[in-house]
């Protein structure tokens, strides 16, 4: 019992301060309202505009992530025609014997996939649209992770022989055949009549989607589309997509593959590349800091409003001081020392801070959930945030409380005791 | 237990220089109760807060208890005063947003004691029990001063200091507050130092000194 009533007592000694400072804010309601309030919009923005940019982070990762870290893409160079500069993709520097040459000699390579792609009618009943037709080869279904909606993707025998059969992106489906299975059914790509073997289930808005495509063997394209020869005769790709089976060497077949096709093309030492090597990493990678400078940029916005209610803080808490002066000269009469006042202010501060900054939480939080809730953007709650702010509303507390608490603890007693 | 050697104190307004106290002797056994007189300026108030510990002389030494405290740091005064001295002050002095109880609690505060029953004791012996919550806007002047003297004896210092506690007061109130504070220190041996106008005020002590510019001037006993 007496034990128990000791450890009261030293609870009671802890929480002193706090008990102080809140009598001291509760005699100004309004005024500390407005003080709280200035931040817990800072807060309140910090976490919401941060949960807001690692939710458009996430998102976007988790898309691209869905093709695979282990993908690269290469794709032919830039023209130069009379000093301007063409797309990536406008050269004509890319081939089928480039892509032969790749799988052969390079090591770490899971699977290869060259296209040939071009626009196209398509047309089936009295549906016809224009989209792009991809020319490729069956791995290609695998290198993206293609699922299949109904049918069967076409098969290696099809790529020999040149079958004239297509696989259907989704879109591309419903716009041709709506809810109609194509599976079985004819369609014209041009002038050819073409049968439909599948359909892809829909990836949604991705890099390289191919729901607005369709794909047929890269051998039945060549005999539909005229492929175009590079000055040595070989024939021109539109692109090259691979999949590396360790990804820890993803730098390093990049690396040979920059070698050998540099080599092939007889680029002079020194000469720009005549095509590009893109890997999902690289991609990866490049927008997940444009992301971060985007959430950092936001932050650093919210940041500011928390600053000034900071300075807001140490406003009030000098007016304070200044109100109190004769209450300073008490207490040091009393026997107070200059660490009891500073310890005193300092914590009335502190409190004020922390309150707003727990509101500001509260607040940030509701706001992020809400406008996930809403759909109007994707949002990403995380503990670290709200611990972040509830340390930083702490620390701004502290560190705007610091210059009027020391202004307090340094008064004159007696020059305290006489202000009116 | 007080005994002042040569003090005086000096301040600095502006360019001029002001000496308050020109070497004041002075010696105060335990357990006495004597009264400072003097007209406005004389330094009697100056004196006051450097027998409390409030301020430091300029020159001269000052022996609280047979220990010199003239020279100790800005907190090692504080400790003193929170040990050793109670204010009582003319205008009273208490912190308006807390309640009497409170306020008597902040007597303690300083002096490290924690206990709300002590608090209560005091205020009960100055015969406020019964407005124990009540906040000093919603009690007279006389009971205010008298919630001030229960928060200078709450941690029973062995020095009193009053600088014209009823000032303040009209004479009846101010008649009770002086025989609070004669009683207190009858029955509790406190050593007591009042400041006072009033000639019937300093006829119940049992020493009187005064003070003209900065000096005493006469000592007497009643």
């Amino acid at each position: 019992m007496k034990r128990q009533l000791a450890r009261l007592k030293g609870v009671k000694k802890w929480l002193d301060p706090a008990y102080s400072a809140w009598t001291s804010i509760a005699t100004h309601k309004l005024r500390s309202f407005l003080t709280i309030l200035g931040i817990v919009i800072g807060i309140a923005a910090v976490i919401a505009l941060m949960s807001i940019g690692r939710g458009a982070q996430a998102q976007i990762m988790s898309r691209i992530q869905g093709l695979g870290a282990d993908l690269i893409g290469i794709r032919p160079g830039i023209t130069m025609a009379g000093g301007v500069r063409g797309g990536f993709g406008s050269a004509s520097t890319l081939t089928l014997e480039d892509a032969e040459a790749i799988r052969e000699q390079i090591p770490y390579i899971a699977a290869l996939a060259p296209t040939f792609s071009a626009y196209q009618q398509l047309v089936a009943g009295n549906q016809n649209m224009n989209a792009q037709v991809i020319g490729t080869t069956p791995e290609y279904a695998f290198l993206y992770s293609l699922e299949i909606a109904e049918g069967d993707f076409f098969t290696d025998y099809d790529h020999q022989r040149g079958s004239r059969v297509a696989m259907l992106g989704a879109n591309v489906k419903q716009t041709l055949f709506g809810d109609e299975s194509p599976v079985g059914q004819q369609m014209r790509i041009g002038g050819n009549i073409v049968r439909v073997v599948g359909v892809l289930k829909s990836k949604g808005a991705v890099w390289a989607s191919p729901d607005d495509a369709a794909i047929i063997p890269l051998t039945a394209m060549q005999q539909m589309v005229t492929q175009p020869r590079t000055s040595r005769g070989e024939r021109v790709v539109t692109s090259i997509a691979l999949k590396v089976s360790d990804q820890s060497q993803l730098d390093f077949v990049t690396q040979q593959i920059t070698e050998l096709l540099r080599s092939r093309h007889r680029l002079a030492p020194g000469a720009e590349n005549d095509f590009s090597i893109t890997s999902v990493q690289a991609v990866t990678q490049a927008l997940s800091e444009a992301t971060g400078t985007m959430t950092l940029f936001l932050s650093a916005v919210a940041a500011i409003s928390l600053l000034v209610g900071g300075i807001g803080v140490m406003n009030i808490m000098l007016v304070s001081v200044l109100e109190r002066t004769r209450e300073i000269g008490i207490l040091k009469a009393l026997g107070a020392r200059e660490r009891d006042i500073w310890g005193q202010f300092l914590t009335e501060s502190a409190f004020l801070t922390l309150t707003g900054g727990v509101i500001g939480v509260v607040v940030g939080c509701g706001t992020s959930l809400l406008l996930s809730r809403l759909k109007v953007m994707t949002t990403l709650l995380s503990p670290d945030i709200i611990v972040l702010a509830v340390v930083v509303s702490l620390g701004v507390g502290l560190f705007f409380g610091f210059y009027p608490a020391w202004n307090a603890s340094r008064l004159d007693p007696i020059e305290a005791l006489r202000y009116e | 237990m007080i005994k002042l050697q040569q003090i005086t104190k000096t301040y600095t307004l502006g360019k001029r220089d002001l000496q308050v106290l020109k070497g004041v002797d002075l010696s105060v056994e335990q357990g006495e109760l004597l009264a400072i007189m003097g007209p406005s300026g004389s330094g009697k108030t100056t004196l006051l807060n450097i027998i409390g510990c409030l301020d430091r002389p300029t020159t001269g030494s000052y022996y609280l208890d047979g220990k010199e405290v003239s020279s100790l740091s800005s907190g090692e005064l504080a400790a003193i005063r929170a040990k050793k001295i109670g204010f009582v002050f003319q205008t009273f002095n208490l912190l308006p947003r807390l309640s009497a109880l409170a306020n008597v609690e902040l007597g303690l505060k300083y002096a490290g004691i924690d206990d709300r029953d002590l608090a209560m004791e005091a205020l009960r012996r100055v015969g406020l029990a019964d407005r124990a919550n009540h906040r000093p806007t919603e009690l007279s002047g006389g009971e205010q001063q008298r919630v001030a003297i229960a928060r200078a004896l709450v941690k029973r210092p062995p020095v009193i200091l009053a600088d014209e506690p009823t000032g303040n007061l009209d004479s009846k109130s101010g008649e009770e507050i002086l025989s609070l504070l004669t009683e207190l220190h009858r029955e509790q041996g406190i050593t007591l130092l009042m400041i006072t106008h009033d000639p019937d005020v300093a006829l119940r002590c049992q020493r009187i000194i005064r003070l003209r510019d900065g000096l005493v001037v006469s000592e007497e006993r009643t």
